[in-house]
């Protein structure tokens, strides 16, 4: 657990799961192309060639201008266990040993129709927290405080109580049909009003407790 | 050369096909039903990134009533939705549609980024199979398709055989063929793909680097039934193999 750590294995991401964030989009829940709020959480994969080791530049792609900072709390699922089973939610929430702090860096995009593949998976697009800590309940990860910084500035503040879900029932709900396995990482959504930032920004997310993260922003070359 | 990754004895081995059966690195030689066959992939350092088309055949685009995409409509899966040849799928018991798709499934022998569409066949290690199955009552209009329908355990078989890119002239021009239970039920061939393989690396590569054992799964033809409890759906590309799979009750 060195400052170089990222995942061993997939990372899934969690669309919506905070309300503000909920209630922002509920205007259009019921209007095509959706035409119903979703039922299952909404996930997405951030893929290996998006991770940022702590303390790494993070390449901003010639034909992104800026790009949104989600800070999410990643629950990281344990090490060297029998993988859980389909339907057997409280195996895959005995089975999270860690979490971390992670930057889903994100290119703002107004519609959820279709995964955001090109949104959300460029190089370097997700930054991960130094060193992933214990857990020893739960519920910690449902009461933090999560501060952003930009270049110093607080930009943004927000408190993992507003999530839909809490972190017990997203895993449970998620295992009915993702087979979280040893070194996968579930990150459980972000706040709505995602910070915007640029080449040349330093980004920094820190929550009581945690170790902060910091990337910095580079043009491309 | 033809390369498959099994379970033999108790332990994980690498295998290559030899007159109809299974060459150990030892020399033994086994019968291909004397194995469990896993997805015909080496470990991977970090995380494997297996993309997947939607859409990619402008008559299955027709039969789910949608316009031909005009870029690439990819999801992405976790690893933990990939099992081998001649294993089991699980449908639960609440659903009324589910059914397979064929797949012409590319694997990246090289670190690819930015690739140009004409250099792209270098950067392929070799070819298999997918039935990339899809549980229709679970679809949600909220990233589509959710990975509710498309990143379930044991959703999406692979194998039996990674086929070297070296043996497969031209993988645009691949006969597909689905049967279910003995009797054809999909017919196509990759040559109606949208997007062709060296535009699928094109597109990927040039805002994500793809590295050794990642995947790309093509997309599948027109002609999708419903699979019930019990059903042998073999899944089969000319040249590159026939992976076949049954349906099972979900516990």
């Amino acid at each position: 657990m060195t400052s170089g750590w990222t995942p061993t294995g997939t990372v899934y991401g969690t669309l919506m799961n905070y309300a503000c964030e909920h209630r922002a989009l509920a205007a259009q829940m019921h209007a095509p192309p959706y035409k119903a709020p979703p039922q299952a959480p909404v996930l997405y994969i951030k893929t290996a060639n998006t991770f940022s080791p702590h303390d790494s530049p993070i390449v901003l792609p010639a034909w992104v201008h800026s790009v949104q900072v989600r800070p999410c709390v990643g629950l990281i699922f344990k090490q060297n266990m029998a993988e859980t089973v389909i339907n057997n939610a409280q195996a895959a929430i005995n089975n999270i040993a860690y979490f971390a702090l992670f930057n889903d860096l994100t290119v703002p995009h107004d519609s959820f129709y279709r995964p955001p593949i090109k949104s959300k998976c460029a190089d370097g697009f997700l930054g991960i927290g130094a060193a992933p800590q214990a857990l020893a309940a739960l519920g910690i990860v449902d009461a933090l405080d999560i501060t952003v910084r930009i270049n110093g500035t607080v930009v943004r503040t927000f408190n993992t109580a507003d999530m839909v879900r809490k972190s017990a029932t997203l895993v449970h709900d998620v295992a009915q049909f993702i087979d979280l396995q040893a070194g996968d990482v579930l990150l459980c959504g972000s706040a709505f009003d995602s910070a915007l930032a640029k080449a040349g920004d330093t980004l920094e997310i820190s929550a009581t407790g945690c170790a902060a993260l910091r990337h910095v922003l580079v043009a491309a070359a | 050369m033809k390369h498959a990754r099994i379970h033999y004895r108790g332990q994980v081995l690498s295998a290559t096909e030899s007159d109809g059966a299974l060459l150990l690195a030892t020399g033994e030689r086994v019968a291909c039903n004397a194995v469990t066959w896993l997805p015909p992939l080496q470990e991977v350092p970090r995380p494997r990134t297996i993309l997947a088309l939607g859409l990619n055949y402008a008559d299955h685009a027709k039969e789910l009533a949608f316009k031909a995409p005009e870029e690439p409509l990819a999801f992405l899966k976790g690893q933990s939705s990939l099992i081998g040849h001649r294993a089991s799928t699980s449908r639960p018991a609440d659903v009324h549609y589910m059914h397979y798709e064929c797949e012409l499934v590319v694997v990246i022998g090289r670190t690819a980024k930015s690739v140009k569409k004409t250099d792209a066949y270098d950067f392929i290690a070799g070819y298999s199979v997918a039935n990339d199955y899809a549980i229709r009552d679970y679809l949600e209009n909220w990233y589509r398709p959710n990975l509710k329908v498309k990143g379930r355990p044991t959703c999406t078989p692979l194998g039996p055989w990674l086929v070297d890119a070296a043996d497969v002239p031209d993988p645009m021009q691949l006969a597909l063929q689905t049967t279910v239970n003995g009797k054809v039920t999909q017919s196509g061939n990759t040559r109606d793909m949208i997007f062709d393989v060296p535009t699928l690396i094109e597109y990927f590569s040039s805002f994500m680097t793809l590295q050794p054992g990642d995947l790309i799964l093509t997309g599948t033809p027109d002609g999708i039934v419903d699979c019930k409890v019990g059903d042998v759906i073999l899944t089969s590309i000319e040249g590159i193999g026939d992976l076949e799979n049954t349906i099972i009750a979900q516990d």
